[in-house]
């Protein structure tokens, strides 16, 4: 489904942030991406969401390359793909319900159409009775869990998490974690950053770990 | 976990079933209320200075026509002149040339009236050397030729002088030409300050909602439906500023207008009129009014819409250069 070969990507004239990549990530699979902090393990999931260029090697990304795919192709290419960032960018002004929805409406679907699948998925993630609250005034695990559902809401090929648990206490985060095995089963592939060793050790799962640069995958 | 007032999530679910969808773009915020305000000023200052060449060009066109539309016969009483027959000598001369539309000899009592400022009210023409005039109204289409008329007039009644206002004509031209062109250029600048404040002002107001961008961006919307968004949002704040300000300076032309016919009867009043004519934009002040109202708007989605592709452009070329 993607593919790195021999990807490489240094910030200006400096040094190689990442060396010498490559990896295949198949459909359904699901794996960790660890590593110390600054490691990259970001940098690797921008790469795979296609919001940076590398500076070397080859990503084939749903069998095209990354180096021909074309702005026009880009949104239609991202919505095979999920992401749950860090920071979780919610949009404050609008409802969970909205931002869960966001993925939907800008495919121009009507809220009708919708309206079932978003309450259904927003129970799922267990905040059925925040549905119409903004943002604001949700905790960190709240906003996490709006951010992975309206990662999901597509039912993407592919969901990438950054830091998923970062902002939650242990039991919250065995919560999220079942959930995004929960979506595996349903045959998504996922990938989580995380540096929580605690998290991985609850999963039997592929591990890629990023360590000065290079990737050491243990399956 | 923060707990949530039940309240809030029913005012919010309230809320929700009234309005449908929370736009994409929030509606309403500082940034975006100094930007209508901006609009607002930019384009009551525009429609002001639009409206005020629009009065110059129409009264400096009025002065010419009306001016150029008449000639006066000046004739000076002197020894053995009966002046009752060579006024009607020379308004008879004058008819006979084409290009003239008519004669009007101004009678004593007229005369009179004209010079009662200076010389009071009880005149004696028969102790006085007043000269008197005879009004003639030319066909400004097919002018006469001044110079045949004087030839004839001058063996008949030596005395007589025709004054053609050429050189009044000539100079309120040259004035009228000066004022509007100076009036344009000012519009010009005016407009030109308008559109690069309305340009900054929306870029200022957009810098906030780079995150949405992002957002829409990374939940895969294409570049048009982000960019329609903000079009959409701009034009609406773009068009709620202008027609504020359009509204105010049609408003500010109306009161103008009001004021000059309540002192219409007043010297105040009569010497504006003669100035300002009576202080109508018309018709094409009005349209020009709309033309800057709608360009305003315009420009302002225009604008939203290039800076939301530029940043697009940026996002998707983006290379790791430290970002």
């Amino acid at each position: 489904m993607i593919r790195f070969e021999n990807v490489g990507l240094r910030y200006g004239l400096g040094p190689e942030i990442l060396r010498d990549i490559s990896f295949d990530l198949p459909s359904g699979s699901f794996q960790f991406l660890s590593g110390p902090s600054g490691a990259g393990k970001t940098t690797l999931l921008k790469l795979l969401f296609m919001s940076l260029k590398p500076t070397r090697g080859l990503i084939n990304v749903f069998g095209k390359d990354r180096a021909r795919v074309t702005r026009q192709e880009l949104p239609l290419l991202r919505r095979r793909i999920g992401i749950v960032f860090q920071d979780f960018r919610l949009l404050d002004h609008m409802s969970t319900f909205d931002n869960v929805a966001l993925p939907l409406r800008v495919r121009g679907r009507e809220e009708a159409s919708y309206r079932q699948d978003v309450a259904e998925l927003l129970k799922w993630v267990g905040l059925g009775d925040r549905m119409h609250v903004l943002p604001p005034v949700l905790s960190g695990g709240e906003k996490q869990r709006v951010a992975i559902a309206r990662a999901l809401i597509e039912q993407p090929e592919i969901l990438l998490a950054d830091e998923p648990t970062g902002n939650v206490d242990p039991p919250l985060a065995r919560r999220l974690l079942r959930l995004f095995i929960e979506m595996n089963r349903l045959g998504t592939a996922v990938v989580i950053a995380t540096h929580d060793l605690n998290l991985m050790e609850q999963v039997d799962a592929r591990r890629m770990i990023l360590s000065d640069g290079r990737l050491d995958i243990y399956d | 976990m923060t707990d949530v007032p039940a309240d809030i999530s029913r005012i919010h679910a309230s809320r929700r079933s009234r309005r449908g969808p929370s736009p994409i773009i929030p509606p309403q915020s500082v940034s975006g209320q100094s930007l209508v305000l901006v609009i607002a000023i930019m384009t009551f200052l525009s429609c002001l200075t639009l409206g005020a060449v629009t009065m110059i060009r129409d009264t400096a066109a009025v002065w010419q026509t009306q001016i150029s539309r008449e000639a006066t016969i000046q004739i000076k009483p002197i020894e053995g002149l009966d002046m009752d027959t060579a006024l009607g000598t020379a308004a008879s001369i004058v008819s006979g040339f084409s290009g003239v539309t008519g004669t009007r000899i101004v009678d004593e009592q007229a005369t009179a009236r004209l010079l009662e400022p200076w010389l009071g009210s009880s005149i004696d023409f028969e102790q006085l050397p007043i000269p008197r005039l005879v009004i003639v109204t030319v066909d400004r289409s097919n002018p006469p030729d001044f110079e045949a008329i004087r030839a004839s007039l001058a063996p008949e009644i030596p005395s007589a002088t025709l004054d053609d206002h050429r050189t009044w004509v000539d100079r309120l031209v040259a004035m009228a030409r000066s004022m509007v062109m100076i009036g344009v250029s000012v519009l010009a600048l005016m407009l030109t300050a308008t559109v690069l404040t309305v340009v900054f002002a929306t870029r200022g107001a957009m810098s906030g909602a780079g995150h949405i961008i992002d957002v829409l961006h990374f939940v895969g919307a294409e570049a048009g439906f982000i960019a329609v968004q903000f079009r959409r949002h701009f034009l609406m704040t773009g068009a709620k500023g202008a027609v504020a300000g359009g509204i105010a300076a049609v408003a500010t032309f109306i009161a103008f207008s009001w004021w000059s016919s309540m002192n219409m009867a007043t010297p105040g009043g009569d010497q504006a009129a003669a100035l300002f004519g009576n202080f109508a934009i018309g018709t094409s002040g009005y349209t020009g009014v709309a033309f800057v109202v709608v360009a305003i708007a315009v420009i302002t989605a225009l604008t939203s819409h290039l800076t939301v592709v530029a940043y697009l452009t940026d996002i998707d070329s983006r290379q790791p250069d430290g970002g």
